[in-house]
C-alpha cells in the first residue's frame, strides 16, 4: 500500500473543526459533560487527553503490523489504560487538587470513544507522522470543544473565566444550575445546536454558488 | 437491620439519587445513541446490567484479594504486603473485555434473534465508561479502610447501577418516541434534543438529592430515631443567594468518591442553599 490516505497536515486540521470529535463526530460526551464547570478542570482534561491521545496513536501505528483483527481493540484499550495510569499518577504527584477533584474521570478516559476511534480509524492504518498529526489535531478540537462548554457554564454559573472574576455579583445574578449535570447537559445540547447550525450555513453556501450556476 | 438498611441505601443510592447517567455522566454515548426505541433501549440496559454485575464480581475478587496493600494472595506469594493498585486499570479493562466477550458468546447462544437485533453494540459496551465506572467505585470503597466493602455491597451497587441506567435509558426512549411526532428545529434534531431533554430529566433527579442522607441520619440514630419528616430549618430557602465566591480551592467534588452515596448529595444538604453548589 503506498501512501494512501489523508496527509499529516490534512490529518491535523480536520480534526480541529470539520470533524470535531465532540460536535461533529459525538464522541467522548462523558468527559464532556462532567468536567466542564470551571475552564481549569477543562484545560486539565484536554492536556491529559493530548497526552494519551498522542502517545497512544504512535505507540498503536508503530505496532500496527502485529495487531490481529480479533484482539485489536483490546491491545488499543490495553495501550491507551498503561498511559492513562501514567498520566494519572503524575496529576496525583503534581495537581492533587485537580486530580481529587477530576476524580475518576481521568480513569474514565480509558474507554474515552475519541481515543480509541483515532487508534482504529487512523493510527492502525498509517504511520508514526499522519497517526501522531492526527493526535494532536484531534485533541485541539476537543479542547476547543471543552473551552467552549466550560466557558459558558463557568461564566454563568459562577461569574468566572479561569478562576479570574468576570461577571459582579450585583450585576449578572449566578445560575447555580450551570455548575449541576442539567446545565451540562443543556450546553451541550444548545450548543450542538449552534454548532449543527453553522455546519449546514458552511455547506450549504458552495450548494447554493452551485445551483446559482 | 442496619446491614439491611445500609445496602437498601447503596442501591437506592446508585439507582435513583446518584443515577450514573443523569449525574455521573457515564454510559451516555449509547443513552444518546440507543434510545429510540423503548424495546432497544430496555435491550441495552439489560445487557449493561448483565455486564456491569459480572466485571464488579471479577474486579472486586481481584482487587481484594490481589490489588490492594496487604492483600491475601500477594502477601502469600511475595511473603510482606505489597500494594499493586497501580495495575488496577489495566486489569480492570482485561476484567471488562473478557466479561463482555462471556457475555456476548452467551447471548449468541441461547438468545440468537436478540443477538442478530444487537449487532454492533454488544461489543461496543466494552467502551461503556459505566462499567469501568462502577468497578472504579468498587476499588476506592475496597480500598479505604474505613469502608473496605466485601462483595456484598460491591455486588449491589453494580446492579443498582445498572438498574439505574436502565430505568434512564427507558426513559429517555419513552420521550424520544414521543419527540418524533413533535417538530424539532433542524439544528437540534438527533443528539441535540436528546440532550436537551437529558437535562431536564436530570433536573427531575436532582429533587431526590439529601433522601439518602436523611434515610441515613434515621438508620443509623441510636438514641432518638428523629422522625424523616423536614423541619424549619432544614427546609431549602430559594429566595437566598447562594454564599459569596471566596478564593478557597475546595471543590464539593473533593468529597472522595467513596462512601455510601454521600457525594453530590454532600453538597445539595437540605440545610444549605439550593444552589450551594457553586465552588466556596
Amino acid at each position: 500500500m503506498a501512501s494512501d490516505g489523508p496527509t499529516p497536515l490534512e490529518r491535523f486540521l480536520s480534526g480541529i473543526l470539520p470533524e470535531n470529535p465532540i460536535y461533529r463526530q459525538l464522541l467522548g460526551m462523558c468527559p464532556t459533560l462532567a468536567v466542564t464547570n470551571g475552564m481549569r478542570e477543562a484545560a486539565t482534561m484536554a492536556g491529559a487527553v493530548m497526552f494519551v491521545l498522542f502517545c497512544a496513536n504512535v505507540i498503536t501505528s508503530l505496532i500496527r503490523s502485529l495487531l490481529k483483527p480479533h484482539l485489536r481493540i483490546l491491545i488499543f484499550t490495553l495501550t491507551i489504560a498503561t498511559f492513562v495510569t501514567i498520566a494519572d499518577r503524575f496529576l496525583a504527584a503534581f495537581l492533587p487538587d485537580m486530580s481529587k477533584r477530576l476524580g475518576p474521570y481521568i480513569p474514565l478516559i480509558i474507554v474515552n470513544c475519541v481515543i480509541i476511534c483515532r487508534c482504529e480509524v487512523c493510527a492502525s492504518k498509517q504511520g508514526v507522522v499522519t497517526a501522531g498529526a492526527d493526535a494532536i489535531g484531534q485533541s485541539l478540537g476537543f479542547a476547543l470543544g471543552l473551552a467552549s462548554i466550560a466557558t459558558v457554564r463557568e461564566v454563568l454559573g459562577s461569574g468566572t473565566w479561569f478562576g479570574l472574576p468576570l461577571l459582579p455579583e450585583a450585576f449578572w445574578p449566578r445560575w447555580g444550575i450551570m455548575l449541576l449535570p442539567p446545565g451540562a447537559f443543556l450546553t451541550l445540547g444548545l450548543l450542538l445546536g449552534v454548532a449543527n447550525k453553522i455546519a449546514s450555513t458552511f455547506a450549504a453556501k458552495p450548494a447554493a454558488k452551485a445551483a446559482a450556476e | 437491620m442496619e446491614y439491611i438498611a445500609d445496602l437498601i441505601l447503596i442501591a437506592v443510592g446508585a439507582a435513583i439519587i446518584t443515577n450514573f447517567v443523569l449525574i455521573y455522566f457515564v454510559g451516555i454515548c449509547p443513552f444518546i445513541g440507543v434510545s429510540r426505541r423503548v424495546d432497544m433501549a430496555f435491550g441495552m440496559g439489560c445487557a449493561v446490567t448483565f455486564v456491569i454485575s459480572i466485571a464488579a464480581l471479577l474486579s472486586w475478587a481481584f482487587t481484594y484479594f490481589i490489588l490492594r496493600e496487604g492483600a491475601p494472595l500477594t502477601t502469600a506469594i511475595v511473603g510482606h504486603p505489597v500494594d499493586l493498585t497501580i495495575l488496577s486499570y489495566i486489569v480492570y479493562i482485561f476484567v471488562i473485555a473478557s466479561s463482555v466477550q462471556l457475555v456476548e458468546m452467551y447471548v449468541r447462544k441461547f438468545f440468537p434473534t436478540l443477538y442478530k437485533s444487537f449487532g454492533v453494540y454488544l461489543p461496543l459496551i466494552t467502551t461503556n465508561c459505566a462499567i469501568l465506572f462502577a468497578c472504579l467505585k468498587i476499588m476506592a470503597n475496597v480500598i479505604d479502610p474505613k469502608e473496605a466493602w466485601g462483595l456484598d455491597k460491591a455486588l449491589v451497587l453494580a446492579v443498582f447501577g445498572g438498574v439505574g441506567f436502565t430505568l434512564a435509558i427507558v426513559i429517555m426512549a419513552g420521550i424520544r418516541e414521543e419527540l418524533d411526532q413533535c417538530d424539532v428545529p433542524a439544528p437540534l434534531r438527533g443528539a441535540g434534543i436528546t440532550l436537551v431533554v437529558a437535562g431536564i430529566l436530570a433536573m427531575a433527579f436532582l429533587g431526590f438529592a439529601g433522601v439518602d442522607a436523611n434515610l441515613a441520619k434515621m438508620v443509623h440514630a441510636k438514641e432518638k430515631p428523629t422522625p424523616a419528616k423536614t423541619q424549619p430549618a432544614d427546609v431549602p430557602s430559594f429566595t437566598e443567594r447562594p454564599p459569596a465566591n471566596d478564593t478557597s480551592d475546595t471543590h464539593p467534588r473533593d468529597e472522595s468518591f467513596g462512601g455510601s452515596g454521600k457525594q453530590l448529595v454532600r453538597t445539595v444538604r437540605p440545610a444549605d442553599p439550593v444552589l450551594a453548589e457553586s465552588p466556596q
